[in-house]
């Protein structure tokens, strides 16, 4: 039953690395578009937050396959080649970041208003506030909520396989599709099942650790 | 009588209007507020002297008439903005500490964002200004860990530390036990004792009466009444003045 097994765990390993760091990179992008349009939202200039919705809204409905399909098939016909891995990475990035900002503006608007009135009543700046008072503030209060949105992201990124990103999922395709059939069908299936059952797992303890760590009283 | 010459006053108010859709909330409002002069906004609940107090900060916008702090007009949003607002302290009636941060850090934000004093230094004034409200033991607790009243003396602390050419202080004991009310006046006397200069808006008129310079009577938006303490609770002048300090007194 287990033939070739050794192989198929190395092939898998390859596989899951890929996911990580997929995953950990094109979520630090997300973080960093998620803030800007969050800052957007809530901004005094209604061209920004007319953006930030535009942003929002286009990425919220269409499927991550077509922004990937886009971005790898349409922009090197426009001039603007990359490697798989940079589609991948914008892609997801790109993607994700449009529901990170929506969950931060909520966190934002959680932050009850008489809070900006002391940080303006002080001096500060807008920017100031928002990154000295209301940011801390509202990335703490939805640090379960930016956990779900990481875990998504961990499973949306066996969509990359379509754009030729070697992944867990692509090696699992590999395996199944080996032509002269070497790798037992279930052994593969539930060692993919395992391996993002296990990163996820991971992810929600993690996210838990930090919840418990930012509580602060209101 | 020597001529002196006319000193600048703190505040200038003059004809401002104000409206929250159909509610004409402020009516040609005239107020000075001189140098050094602790001025005590009282009157029914609705009558718009909170809504005039956080005119002068701009926390309200107004839709007619002009406000001068020490002689410049207030800036509209922005640079200029935020550099008027760090001279005006500003005691809110829900307190608004930040609520991330510890008592100490509450009280250096200011200073060290706004005035770009090192942290050294900023702490060190913080915590002065905490031993003067009698908190110097609180400096490492989180605003949800402290009473009202306490609450209320860090957020006087943080805008003593910005050294304000004014202090606004917003209902600052509505919100509290009657316990801890008179913790929290006493640092505002003290204050003015020391010859802060002081827009209060208040429901205390034991305060009102110890502390006020001038007492300003509004109803219904407008001002309805000036006068010293004195003068205004033994001998109101208008129907109005007479029928609420009726109302208060009256326990």
């Amino acid at each position: 039953m287990f033939d070739n097994f050794d192989l198929m765990v190395a092939a898998l390993w390859d596989g899951l690395f890929t996911t990580i760091w997929v995953t950990l990179a094109s979520f630090a992008i997300a973080l960093v578009i998620g803030a800007i349009l969050a800052v957007m939202h809530v901004s005094p200039a209604p061209p920004a937050r007319w953006a930030a919705n535009a942003y929002t809204q286009t990425f919220r409905n269409v499927p991550l396959l077509a922004v990937l399909f886009i971005l790898f098939f349409g922009f090197p016909k426009i001039g603007i080649s990359a490697e798989n891995w940079v589609w991948a990475l914008v892609g997801l990035g790109t993607y994700t970041g449009a529901f990170v900002g929506e969950t931060l503006r909520s966190g934002i608007n959680s932050i009850p208003l008489g809070q900006a009135e002391a940080a303006r009543s002080i001096g500060l700046t807008f920017g100031q506030s928002l990154s000295s008072v209301i940011l801390p503030q509202a990335f703490r209060s939805v640090i379960a909520p930016i956990g779900t949105l990481l875990t998504a992201l961990v499973k949306n990124s066996a969509l990359v396989l379509a754009i030729g990103v070697p992944e867990l999922s692509a090696q699992a395709q590999r395996l199944i599709n080996d032509n002269r059939d070497r790798f037992d069908l279930w052994a593969v299936i539930i060692g993919v099942l395992i391996s993002y059952l296990i990163v996820n797992l991971i992810i929600s303890y993690f996210v838990r650790l930090a919840e418990k760590r930012a509580v602060f009283v209101r | 009588m020597e001529e002196t010459q006319p000193k600048t006053p703190m505040v200038a108010i003059s004809g401002v209007n104000k409206y929250f859709g159909d509610l004409h909330a402020l009516r040609d409002i005239d107020l000075t507020v001189d140098e050094s002069e602790v001025v005590v906004l009282i009157g029914p609940s609705g009558s718009g002297k909170s809504t005039l107090c956080r005119t002068i900060n701009r926390l309200e916008t107004t839709d007619s008439g002009s406000i001068t702090v020490n002689g410049r007009p207030l800036p509209e949003e922005g640079r200029a903005l935020a550099e008027l607002r760090a001279d005006v302290g500003m005691v809110f009636q829900h307190f608004n500490l930040f609520a991330h941060l510890t008592v100490l850090e509450n009280v250096t934000l200011g200073p060290i964002k706004v005035r770009r004093q090192s942290k050294a230094k900023a702490e060190e004034r913080a915590r002065a200004l905490l031993d003067r409200v009698g908190l110097s033991d609180k400096a490492s607790s989180y605003p949800a860990q402290l009473s009202g009243g306490q609450q209320q003396r860090v957020a006087i602390a943080r805008g003593l530390a910005m050294d304000p050419k004014l202090m606004m202080f917003d209902e600052p004991t509505s919100a509290l036990d009657p316990e801890m009310i008179n913790e929290v006046l006493d640092v505002m006397q003290d204050l003015a004792r020391e010859g802060m200069t002081m827009v209060v808006v208040t429901h205390e008129m034991g305060f009102a009466r110890r502390a006020a310079n001038r007492v300003v009577f509004m109803a219904d938006g407008q001002i309805v009444e000036t006068a010293t303490p004195a003068d205004f609770f033994d001998n109101p002048q208008t129907e109005r003045a007479q029928d609420f300090l009726s109302k208060v007194m009256t326990h």
